[in-house]
């Protein structure tokens, strides 16, 4: 009986947790069944618009953890890149060297903005996110000074597919199409893996000096990442694996295939290694359910409904390889010392200070991180798009990133990786599904349309709401300290000590 | 400078704003010795500590005078950090903890374990990795010295008992190399007793390995139970310092309250009056108040018509609870009857329309709408509660503004005000002016019993006066029955009947105001067998 109420109170405080998400779950859910749309459509959009929008919902996390809250400030590192973009091609680069030139502008001015906007949200701190969406709005004036009056005005150029034919300012849309369009999601298989080896060995290489100089030792991890690289680079070159990696496309199916396989041996390298170190048995009870978990999904797969989409869709390869380092790096930075110290931060600015952690300066670091990141996700978003609405394009996407990320059961002060994607699929899902749902429950797309808009807007309302909501509750454990909350008492203070 | 000492701090003069709050005070450690700081709220002891930590409020008030010397050498502490690297730690009165942390991310918080890696080699140890493994071995170890065998290294510290979290501060400090002095600041006051118990045994084990302990706290039992030699200050000023083996809690409690010659209120204002046993104005029956860190924990007392009857006691005791709970802010549980009448605190305002006034101790908080004027200040309540000052023009009601500025400038004259007219904004006033506004609200509800809650507290001795003189003044001729909730005990005995010593929340003694010092001192410390012998 115990074990019963134990179990439901588990579900019950699960349910309660997740309660943003799985409500959004079940509206996405409704309004997929209502709009009628085939799976193969809403799938195939589902993973575009992942590919699009995750690396800058990821960009947010860093924030959060280091107690800045929701950035609204990434419209910033997006203008970085947005400048960088409009660089590129009016000088006329084109393809991937495009990409990385852009990078390469965009990388300094996002950190330099990320700088500036860290040391503004230091002079006001407990207001970020306030700040950081009206300086949005500012930036966003300062852009459209740029781009409608100084260029053309103060600085000459003269190119009539990009300038407004009086000569003065950028015209409204900037078509990327031979320039930049698809430049990250074109790239074979082939030349990733090619690159990835000689990063790798480069890699090796300075470690190898470090090592020789005394000053790092090589261990087993670094020799093993070598030799897979190189192991893969070799496999490269059979003739029937080089055809299937000379595409830019991956089939779902494949991707998903390569995915399961990846965790399962992974999985089973933690058997070996549990075996070897001889822990108890209980140790090996969770690898291999999830073996028994991963054959079952790779079963899904041979249902003919599942397949037909996952055959449907195909995946551009080096975008999603780039999201899966973004949440990688995310992982690893918080390991370091730097992110302990924003985790620190993050939950208590006074005990940092006292514990000799400069919170400043790690503040304004996770602001330039954030910037930077999101400066990249915005590139990445371009190219995938292929059209540059040079005034739209930035404007919202402070608001969608963090609609989604909220909708993935993030919070002001706790955010994850995987919040981040549950999110993005969720809320684009939402996305795709709503207008054709609107339309056959209406007979109106619009009220679709008008349906997203408000959700988004209203999940962060309801996220902020609920945010200062447990605040407030957590100041006043017993209750008692509303009164002393509403009449500006810090209950903690109940007299000058001695 | 004699080298027998760890710490010398010799002749320390601290101003506030042109305000001495510490008066050539020597405070000298021996190694390994519990030596307790002890003196009323406001003896300067923060402050001292604070110059010890090289605290930046200190210096940004313009730096101290005097010298602090560590194992007979001269040393300048200039920060927190320097305090820290001159291995000086201190166990703060409210933890410096991170409820979602870990008890070992808690430990290493700031000072955490890194291992070094190839970016780290070029970017600098901001890229360490975290090694975890080595850091929770540091915690387990700093815990185990200190006997808390039975704390996880790897758990939440949200959740933990109070006296726990305690613990583990005391392990973070221990964790740090080099630590030779550890300041506790008021550690028992969060605790129940088993676990202060426990907290004096540790301090012992850390004073055996030869760290100093500077231990600042109210309760002169513990300083009788576990400190080898004590310094007491009074008023910033030092008193003496004292073996503990060769002292009593009489004269320790003595010392720390101190003779007080200043009579803050004239005789011949306070006159003669007959008060009667049997006309009631205020009876407390089984009371209890939830204000956090102010906990009344049942509290039976009775307040006589047209006395002046004062609560004191030291901070965190519960004193401050009792009026606050009576004007509804917090929940109360028990009953309080003002003239026969229990009241029912739960409706909020129920206290002020049965003639009861209160000037809260939260001046700038709860007292004042500190950007109107002095007029809206003063009729504030009389117009909220008694539907006073105000003009009813068919369902509205309006400000009736001459009334309100005559009221308002007669107030000025009667409490003498000092202000440009009615209308300046309240937040501009100086402190005791703004007390005198708060008092002249209270009056205006032309109360039958007045509660005033520190009601010197941040105002300059002139100013002080004549507020204790005023309210003197209204007991004598209006026939008011005041209560006065105060740190100060001079100014409660100064104008008083009758004292109720608060401690934990109960009323621990009624005292008059020509009992002893000595007995006073003990009362407040909570000790009982001693104030009957």
């Amino acid at each position: 009986m115990k074990q019963k109420t134990n179990v439901l109170n588990k579900l019950g405080s699960f349910l309660f947790d997740n309660k943003v998400m799985i409500a959004f779950a079940i509206i996405c859910l409704a309004a997929i069944v209502l709009s009628g749309s085939p799976m193969t459509f809403i799938v195939d959009g589902v993973f575009t618009r992942i590919t699009r929008n995750t690396f800058t919902v990821l960009a947010l996390i860093i924030p959060v953890v280091a107690g800045l809250g929701l950035n609204f400030g990434i419209v910033i590192g997006a203008i970085a890149a947005q400048i960088a973009v409009f660089t590129v091609v009016y000088f006329g680069f084109e393809g991937f060297s495009g990409i990385l030139l852009t990078v390469l502008i965009a990388t300094p001015l996002a950190v330099l903005f990320g700088y500036l906007v860290g040391k503004l949200f230091n002079r006001m701190k407990g207001a970020e996110m306030i700040a950081g969406l009206i300086l949005g709005y500012f930036a966003d004036g300062l852009y459209q000074l740029l781009f409608l009056v100084v260029i053309g005005g103060i600085i000459p150029v003269n190119n009539p597919t990009l300038i407004i034919s009086g000569g003065v300012g950028v015209k409204n849309t900037i078509d990327l199409t031979g320039n930049l369009k698809y430049a990250i999601d074109s790239v074979r298989m082939v030349d990733i893996v090619t690159v990835f080896f000689y990063a790798v060995l480069a890699i090796t290489v300075i470690k190898g000096i470090l090592h020789l100089a005394k000053k790092y030792k090589l261990n087993r991890g670094d020799l093993t990442l070598f030799v897979v690289s190189a192991l893969i680079f070799g496999i490269s070159y059979i003739p029937a694996v080089e055809r299937f990696l000379s595409t830019d496309r991956l089939v779902l199916l494949d991707a998903f295939t390569a995915v399961l396989i990846v965790l399962a041996i992974f999985q089973i390298f933690k058997i070996i290694k549990s075996i070897g170190d001889k822990e108890p048995a209980s140790a090996l009870k969770k690898p291999i359910l999830l073996l028994v978990f991963y054959g079952a999904l790779f079963g899904l797969t041979f249902i003919p409904a599942i397949e037909e989409v996952m055959l449907f869709v195909k995946l551009p390869v080096l975008p999603f390889l780039l999201i899966a380092g973004l949440a990688w790096f995310n992982q690893k930075i918080l390991s370091t010392r730097l992110g302990q110290n924003m985790r620190t931060v993050g939950q208590s600015l006074s005990v940092a200070s006292a514990s000799g952690i400069n919170a400043d300066q790690t503040r304004v670091l996770a602001m330039i991180i954030s910037t930077v990141l999101a400066s990249w996700g915005q590139i990445i978003f371009l190219q995938n798009i292929g059209t540059f609405s040079t005034y739209g394009a930035h404007t919202q996407i402070a608001q969608f990133a963090i609609a989604a990320l909220l909708v993935g059961g993030a919070s002001v002060q706790k955010a994850t990786n995987k919040q981040a994607i549950i999110g993005v699929i969720l809320f684009h899902t939402l996305f795709i599904v709503a207008p054709q749902a609107g339309k056959e429950l209406f007979n109106n797309a619009q009220i679709g349309e008008y349906f997203r808009v408000f959700v988004s807007y209203g999940v962060i309302a309801l996220s902020l709401a609920m945010h200062a909501w447990k605040k407030f509750r957590k100041d006043s454990p017993d209750g008692t300290g509303e009164i002393a909350a509403l009449s500006g008492v810090t209950a903690k203070e109940p007299a000058d000590g001695g | 400078m004699d080298n027998q000492y760890l710490l010398s701090m010799s002749n320390i003069t601290k101003e506030y704003y042109g305000n001495r709050v510490l008066k050539n005070v020597n405070l000298n450690v021996k190694p390994g010795e519990i030596h307790a700081l002890v003196g009323e709220n406001g003896a300067g002891k923060s402050t001292l500590m604070n110059i010890l930590f090289g605290m930046p409020v200190i210096f940004s008030t313009g730096g101290f005078e005097g010298q602090i010397y560590l194992g007979g050498e001269p040393t300048t502490i200039d920060s927190p950090h320097t305090a820290m690297d001159r291995g000086i730690g201190m166990v703060h009165q409210e933890f410096m903890l991170i409820p979602e942390f870990t008890v070992t991310e808690n430990i290493k918080l700031g000072r955490e374990i890194g291992e070094h890696n190839a970016l780290s080699k070029i970017f600098g140890p901001l890229l360490d990795k975290m090694n975890w493994k080595q850091m929770s071995s540091d915690a387990r170890k700093a815990l185990d010295s200190i006997g808390m065998m039975n704390i996880e290294e790897y758990a939440k510290v949200a959740g933990m008992p109070i006296g726990y979290k305690q613990f583990v501060e005391i392990a973070r400090e221990i964790d740090k190399t080099g630590i030779k002095l550890l300041v506790f600041d008021e550690p028992t006051a969060v605790l129940t007793e088993s676990e202060a118990d426990r907290l004096l045994e540790i301090m012992r084990i850390i004073a055996n390995k030869g760290i100093a302990i500077i231990f600042i706290t109210h309760r002169l039992t513990e300083v009788m139970a576990v400190a080898d030699s004590m310094t007491i200050l009074r008023d910033g000023e030092f008193v003496a310092r004292k073996e503990v083996g060769e002292t009593s809690l009489a004269e320790m409690a003595e010392l720390m309250i101190g003779r007080q010659v200043e009579k803050l209120v004239d005789d011949d204002l306070l006159g003669e009056r007959k008060l009667f046993d049997d006309r009631i104005a205020l009876e407390f029956k089984d009371y209890y108040v939830d204000m956090p860190g102010e906990r009344v924990r049942g509290m039976d007392v009775k307040i006589r018509t047209g006395e002046i009857f004062g609560f004191g006691g030291l901070a965190g005791q519960g004193k401050i609870g009792i009026a606050n709970g009576i004007m509804g802010l917090y929940d109360t549980e028990g009953e309080v009857i003002a003239f026969g009448k229990t009241l029912d605190l739960s409706k909020l305002g129920e206290a002020l329309r049965n003639g009861l006034a209160f000037v809260s101790e939260d001046r700038r908080g709860v007292g004042l709408l500190l950007g109107e004027s002095i007029e809206r200040n003063i009729i504030f309540s009389a117009m909220q509660i008694n539907d006073q000052f105000l003009r009813r023009i068919g369902p509205m009601k309006i400000l009736d503004k001459a009334n309100a500025d005559k009221h308002a400038k007669n107030m000025i004259r009667l409490l003498d005000i000092r202000c440009t007219g009615p209308s300046q904004v309240v937040g501009s006033l100086s402190g005791g002016n703004q007390q005198k506004v708060c008092l002249a609200r209270a009056l205006t509800m032309v109360p039958k019993i007045l509660i005033v809650s520190e009601p010197t507290r941040g105002i300059d001795i002139g100013a002080k006066k004549l507020v204790l003189e005023y309210l003197t003044k209204i007991n004598r001729e209006l026939g008011t029955t005041i209560v006065m909730i105060s740190s100060e005990l001079v100014e409660l005995r100064s104008l008083c009947d009758r004292i109720a010593i608060v401690s934990e929340g109960k009323v621990f003694a009624i005292m008059k105001p020509d009992d002893p010092d000595a007995a006073y001192g003990l009362a407040m410390a909570g000790v009982r067998e001693e104030v009957a012998s």
